[in-house]
């Protein structure tokens, strides 16, 4: 697991409070109304995405940035990579 | 054919023809599920997706700022409960006014089981909260200030602009339960400020077991049932689709139709209002003179016991209620009327009419040619209206 801190991020998707397998569901839809290059900040609480997100990524071809624990949620990074117009195919989680 | 006259709208609808068209298609030919990828179900999705924008644009809100529920009590429930659980960290503190509907105060109740504190805000006689007492009460801890649009049982509008303005300086998450107004008046979040608001089918002539609760973009919210991915993880379940359909359906005529429906129950209220405190004497018109919904009609009736009333005109086709169709039953005295300063003897003769579209003036011309014998016929067997009158003599 990549520790980062203080990455801008372009957009941010909060999934405090919902689970699996909304977090391998919404930043796909997100990612894909984004410009390459173009940084996501996903929010959650759910320990679960610590391993999913990274993987998603991988699996998708989006590049995973890395992990900043915050006071109440994680926050995951993931920079767009080229060619991805639409990162929805899942993973099961 | 015997005479009908249905004066507890509040309490329940008829479904709307159109609305009944609309969903019966949903029950048999377009039986997917909405979660499922292919065409069966994606056409549901889509059907669904535009039914919460109907919603949406009833209330001026944005379609991803809605979420279906089971009704009114589900849509009270998750509002004060995601709340108070999603924003635990930033204090335990909640305000709702004390003539909230039980879905609102047990809510509230439930978290004071848990190491939370609420507040319990009086209102005035009018049942009207002041916006300064909301501001007194708001402390660093204070995460949810819960205080419903208007009351079913005495039918008061709240100033709630100023009350969301106070909550929003203050950092403080707001909702209202809107299930009395939303069909019954115009309602707009934006204007009003709210963060949260509760809605139900049954005012807009949608089938019952159908309701929605607008939360403010971004704002987090625990959910009530875990589960799949129905309505973006917030509500999980497969959704009720025919009582969506009928929502959709129901928001949309109400949203062309409004207008007209607070000038015609208005006219009609007002005429009821006027006979009945014409023709029957002690009686105490309770709620708030004018700011009050247009079609709603409230009374107390010395000596008499509001559920015998009631119980009296449904055998001359006349349905009206006592209060809160989820209290009435419970023979106790309404919290509502002790709150606004109702004593405890005269609000036993509680009767409420909520009007609708559906009602004639001939329904009001019926109701105040049977109610005034009823109420006489009831004091003649009340030892309380004896003792008056014998004190009235005895001056």
């Amino acid at each position: 697991m990549k520790f980062v801190k203080d990455i801008k991020a372009d957009d941010t998707l909060d999934l405090v409070c919902r689970m699996c397998p909304l977090h391998l569901l919404e930043p796909g839809e997100k990612l894909a109304c984004m410009k390459e290059g173009q940084v996501l900040e996903v929010l959650t609480d759910y320990d679960g995405a610590l391993e999913d997100i990274p993987s998603w990524c991988e699996k998708c071809g989006e590049e995973f940035i890395g992990i900043e624990e915050d006071e109440d949620c994680y926050k995951l990074y993931i920079r767009k990579k080229k060619g991805n117009g639409d990162g929805k195919e899942s993973v099961s989680g | 054919m015997e005479k009908k006259v249905y004066l507890d709208n509040a309490a329940a609808t008829s479904v709307r023809k159109e609305v009944i068209e609309e969903i019966l298609p949903y029950f048999d030919r377009e039986f997917g599920n909405p979660s499922t990828v292919y065409d069966l179900g994606s056409r549901i999705k889509a059907v669904m997706d535009e039914q919460r924008a109907k919603v949406a644009e009833l209330i001026g809100a944005r379609p991803e700022e809605i979420i279906f529920t089971s009704g009114g009590t589900e849509a009270n429930n998750l509002a004060i409960k995601g709340i108070g659980f999603a924003h635990r960290k930033k204090g335990n503190h909640i305000i709702v006014s004390a003539t909230e509907h039980h879905s609102v105060l047990n809510s509230a109740r439930f978290f004071e089981r848990l190491d939370y504190e609420v507040t319990f805000l009086q209102v005035d006689e009018h049942g009207l909260v002041d916006p300064q007492r909301v501001k007194e009460l708001i402390r660093p801890e204070t995460i949810l200030v819960s205080i419903a649009h208007a009351s079913n049982e005495i039918g008061t509008i709240q100033p709630l602009s100023e009350i969301a303005q106070i909550c929003k300086e203050k950092g403080v998450f707001f909702h209202t339960d809107a299930v009395a107004t939303v069909g019954n008046i115009p309602v707009d979040v934006k204007e009003l400020g709210v963060d949260l608001l509760s809605l139900s089918g049954i005012p807009l002539r949608a089938p019952k077991g159908i309701g929605a609760l607008y939360f403010r973009k971004g704002l987090r919210l625990m959910p009530l049932l875990h589960g799949g991915i129905q309505e973006s993880g917030r509500r999980g379940g497969t959704e009720n689709v025919p009582g969506i359909v009928g929502l959709g359906k129901a928001a949309e005529l109400t949203r062309l139709e409004l207008s007209q429906k607070v000038k015609h129950v208005k006219a009609l209220r007002d005429k009821l209002v006027k006979g009945v405190l014409e023709k029957i004497e002690a009686v105490k018109f309770t709620g708030h003179p004018v700011n009050r919904l247009p079609g709603h009609a409230s009374f107390c009736v010395q000596a008499i016991e509001g559920e015998a009333l009631v119980f009296m005109l449904s055998s001359q086709g006349i349905y009206v209620n006592t209060g809160s169709a989820c209290a009435s039953k419970a023979l106790k005295t309404s919290p509502v009327l002790v709150a606004i300063g109702v004593p405890a003897e005269l609000a036993q003769g509680s009767v409420v009419f909520t009007l609708d579209t559906t009602n004639t003036e001939e329904d009001i011309d019926y109701v105040l040619e049977k109610l005034p014998p009823v109420v006489e016929r009831l004091r003649a067997m009340s030892p309380l209206w004896g003792k008056k009158k014998a004190a009235s003599a005895a001056h």
